[in-house]
């Protein structure tokens, strides 16, 4: 945690943050101005003070919005252009002007950062959609058809979970190509057989309960009793795993990219700004080192939000 | 016991057989064309004609329908003959028996290296005397695992390479240029082995075993050696083959970022070159690696837990 309190990057989360911090910390005096009829303000209280007890949980919330931000609106976080640098200006180290310095052209890297953040969290989410889409539907089959379907996709399964992530995503890129969307695809497909594991765990326990027998018994189509009754049901767990699938699929998609299997060159991605520092390792350390700290960060946060979503579902139920 | 071996082989064969027919659908069904790839790599020497192509696809086979394709190098591969480099042309068995010996290398000396961290943090990360050394022994792994290799071998390279000059960066000469693409290959392994350890060392801490121990007396020492920490090895060893196979992966971004030759580096070449059958390759010698892990780990779980072999040789 010593590193995350030393990026600048968590300084900027803090204060692009604060406007919802300074509402979280009015809102625990406004209980007692209002009657407890109102169920929004003692919401709001309650999450304020369930966030005001941990800090390290607050603190990943406010970078993660700062990393949706730097994704969604990066000109509202840097002005500097992340393509075009100043020749003069290269290989500064950090400063108050470049808060992670400047590259060997000149340009910003905080700026860099801020404009890869997008395609590299567009590629992590897509990640996460594909692994969860594909292995949740194949775990649904499997579950609730059951006999050969079940022992053929779960077979399948077994083998993928045999293949090293990595390699499984290195062997689909040399099929798909290069690209972000095809790192993310491959990323993505190297999830699919832990969600579907999981979701078929969770259908094989819920298609056997009391309501879903009624539901069969009243004359439910299969399908019916397969969206309506069985998956609300089983998709708690799911859900968890997606959250804590995040921060694997940054450190996953940073590492092809890395490699060299996104974006072209001048696209800044988080991965291949690390690379693109390699060269200057002796000389210029901000250059790995900020993106890097940018990527630990932002991986850390992920999993102590997953965390804290994994620990609300086990105790709601 | 041997009907049970026979039976294990078999299984194992039969994980290779299906890796092996999963990874040719992937990489022969998908559009991507190796000749035409081999073509425009040397367009600078002269334009090929639309002939050349076809001798090419000829040459490689390619031409014919990809199910005899596929029975073809089926036979091949039963043979160890995994086809020849798009990109070289040498053969692909002889590029790996070639860069072997340094993976290899590397990944013991990370394996070692895991096994000491991981081990250790967990058994100190349960049984410290202080809560506050426990607490933050624990919370040691979950930080690791967050850490991307790439970034933790390049941060490595610039302190103790360059400025503190105490280890070479790059290169495969010897023990010392070794340690420090070990150790960034063995930090997730360790992260994830001191998790699973620490959980199961937990787990044993309130079975009826060592309230056994502790009732005839044994010395709280001999409780964690003997009692809690030999069952808690067995959910542990039973991930060796995930974890082999996890070794053999980050040997791709480690060799990489340490410029070693091996596996790993070759890899990441034919990755690039779409060089498919290298690709293939090693696909299938990191599931031998995890089929062979397993099958050995198998074998193993008797010596741990004699309860294990009356299982395995009873008639199903």
């Amino acid at each position: 945690m010593a590193t995350l309190t030393e990026s600048p990057a968590v300084t900027a989360a803090v204060t692009v943050g604060s406007p919802l911090s300074e509402a979280g910390r009015t809102a625990p005096p406004s209980v007692p101005e209002r009657p407890p009829a109102t169920g929004v303000g003692r919401r709001l209280a309650h999450a304020a003070g369930y966030l005001l007890r941990r800090p390290g949980l607050s603190l990943s919330l406010l970078f993660l919005l700062a990393v949706l931000i730097a994704a969604f609106f990066p000109d509202l976080l840097t002005a500097d252009n992340p393509l075009r640098g100043d020749v003069t200006e290269r290989l500064r180290g950090p400063s108050s002007e470049h808060w992670f310095g400047t590259d060997q052209l000149g340009r910003d890297l905080f700026a860099r950062m801020v404009h890869g953040a997008a395609r590299s969290l567009q590629a992590t989410v897509l990640a996460v959609a594909v692994g969860l889409a594909i292995g949740a539907t194949l775990g649904l089959v499997s579950g609730f058809v059951g006999g050969r379907t079940d022992a053929v996709i779960m077979r399948l399964v077994d083998l993928a979970l045999a293949i090293p992530a990595l390699l499984l995503a290195l062997a689909l890129i040399t099929a798909l190509g290069f690209g972000t969307v095809n790192v993310a695809l491959a990323v993505g497909a190297t999830s699919v057989a832990a969600f579907a594991r999981v979701t078929r765990a969770e259908v094989l326990r819920v298609r056997t309960a009391v309501f879903v027998e009624a539901a069969v018994s009243c004359g439910a189509r299969r399908d019916q009793v397969l969206v309506r009754h069985v998956l609300p049901h089983s998709w708690g767990p799911v859900l968890v795993l997606a959250a804590l699938e995040f921060g694997t699929a940054i450190l996953a998609v940073s590492a092809l990219s890395f490699l060299g299997f996104g974006a072209a060159p001048p696209t800044p991605e988080w991965g291949s700004l690390v690379a693109d520092g390699r060269d200057y390792l002796g000389t210029s350390w901000w250059l790995t080192t900020m993106p890097g700290l940018t990527v630990v960060a932002t991986v850390l946060a992920a999993n102590r939000v997953a965390r804290a979503v994994e620990g609300e579902r086990g105790t709601g139920r | 016991m041997k009907t049970y071996l026979v039976r294990r082989l078999l299984q194992a064969l039969f994980v290779l057989w299906s890796a092996y027919t999963v990874c040719f659908a992937v990489l022969y069904l998908l559009p991507s064309d190796p000749v035409s790839l081999m073509v425009s790599a040397g367009a600078e020497q002269g334009s090929v004609d639309d002939a050349q192509v076809e001798n090419l696809r000829a040459q490689y086979g390619l031409n014919r329908p990809v199910a005899v394709q596929y029975v073809d190098h089926l036979w091949h591969a039963v043979r160890g003959d995994f086809g020849v480099s798009v990109q070289s042309g040498r053969s692909v068995t002889q590029i790996f028996l070639d860069v072997l010996p340094a993976t290899l290398e590397l990944a013991a000396a990370a394996f070692v290296l895991a096994v000491l961290l991981g081990v250790g943090l967990a058994y100190w990360g349960t049984f410290a005397r202080w809560s506050w050394a426990r607490q933050l022994l624990l919370s040691i792994p979950p930080f690791w695992a967050s850490l991307p290799t790439f970034w933790t071998g390049l941060m490595l390279i610039q302190l103790v390479s360059f400025r503190w000059g105490l280890l070479p960066a790059t290169g495969n000469d010897g023990s010392r240029s070794l340690l420090l693409p070990a150790v960034t290959l063995a930090l997730p392994t360790a992260a994830g082995l001191a998790q699973v350890f620490a959980r199961s060392l937990r787990a044993t801490q309130t079975e009826h075993y060592v309230t056994t121990a502790a009732a005839k007396g044994a010395s709280p020492r001999r409780i964690r050696l003997r009692h809690c920490a030999r069952n808690a090895a067995l959910p542990a060893l039973t991930l060796a083959g995930v974890w082999a196979g996890n070794l053999l992966a980050g040997s791709v971004v480690v060799e990489t970022v340490f410029s070693r030759s091996g596996v790993g580096r070759t890899t990441a070449t034919a990755v690039s070159t779409q060089d498919i059958p290298v690709v293939l390759g090693l696909v299938i010698l990191s599931s031998a690696l995890f089929t062979v892990v397993n099958l050995a780990v198998d074998l193993t779980y008797p010596l741990l837990d004699p309860r294990i072999v009356h299982l395995a040789a009873e008639p199903r």
